[in-house]
């Protein structure tokens, strides 16, 4: 047996972009499924992720993305973002990896705390019924660090 | 690997403690192994996610992912972190006697 173990993990999501997203999501969702206590922050355009009108919009960043291996210009063409999100959607939805909506409230389902960002929330002028009724509160910095206190902290 | 005695008979385990051959697994270990992990009594709900796992097992050769129990076991995922605090697919996995599932999700 392993003697050395994580027990407690605190994930901040920042990014509004579908590859942005899915990381911090599938690390937060695989450390509950270990039984590590989890914290998910949710920081600037990662708010997006449980803002109730925009969860079931996030596309996956198609400008400035060498990864997906063509031409800048083409990724910057009207529509081309909304194509390529879906042909990854039903890539994922093969593998069996659940659209953003639906992992969230897996997340929050599996005991995990969801956390929003004051400062950003202030910055975007929006209020706690902007977000899924799974947030369970708008914290400061400084009570994140509260939270995530005696774990390990992952910036994503 | 390393040997273990659970309900009178011994057993092979890999590193971790899952069985190295779930066909060494009988009913009555279930408790045992139970406890050992944190769970003082299994109950009903219990035994169906665990009847669940050994179906999935045999059916496909690999134990189900926390959300394929969530949906299909029977037993939703909140029920499921209640019933298995410490990871439901694992701990589950570990009782009934089956290898850690290796899903991602």
């Amino acid at each position: 047996m392993p003697t050395d173990t994580i027990d407690k993990i605190s994930i901040i999501i920042s990014k509004g972009s579908l590859e942005g997203v899915y990381p911090g999501l599938i690390m937060a969702n695989g450390a509950r499924a270990e039984g590590i206590e989890v914290n998910l922050f949710f920081t600037f355009f990662g708010l997006d992720v449980i803002h109730k009108a925009r969860h079931d919009h996030i596309k996956l960043a198609t400008v400035g993305n060498p990864g997906l291996h063509f031409a800048t210009m083409l990724g910057g063409l009207p529509g081309i973002s909304s194509v390529m999100t879906h042909y990854m959607t039903h890539k994922m939805e093969a593998l069996d990896i659940p659209s953003i909506p639906e992992f969230v409230e897996m997340i929050a389902d599996t005991g995990a705390g969801l956390y929003a960002c004051k400062a950003s929330v202030d910055l975007f002028g929006l209020e706690k019924n902007d977000f899924i009724p799974q947030v369970h509160d708008i914290i400061t910095v400084g009570e994140f660090y509260e939270k995530a206190a005696g774990g390990q902290i992952i910036f994503t | 690997m390393q040997t273990k005695t659970y309900a009178g008979t011994e057993v092979s385990l890999d590193d971790q403690g899952f069985f190295a051959d779930p066909s060494q697994w009988r009913e009555e270990m279930a408790p045992e192994i139970g406890r050992q992990e944190g769970i003082p009594d299994l109950t009903d709900r219990h035994w169906q996610v665990i009847k669940f796992m050994r179906h999935e097992y045999d059916e496909k050769g690999t134990g189900p992912t926390v959300r394929i129990l969530g949906k299909i076991s029977g037993v939703p995922i909140k029920e499921l972190y209640e019933l298995f605090p410490k990871g439901p697919a694992k701990l589950a996995a570990k009782i009934a006697g089956i290898p850690k599932p290796r899903g991602c999700i």
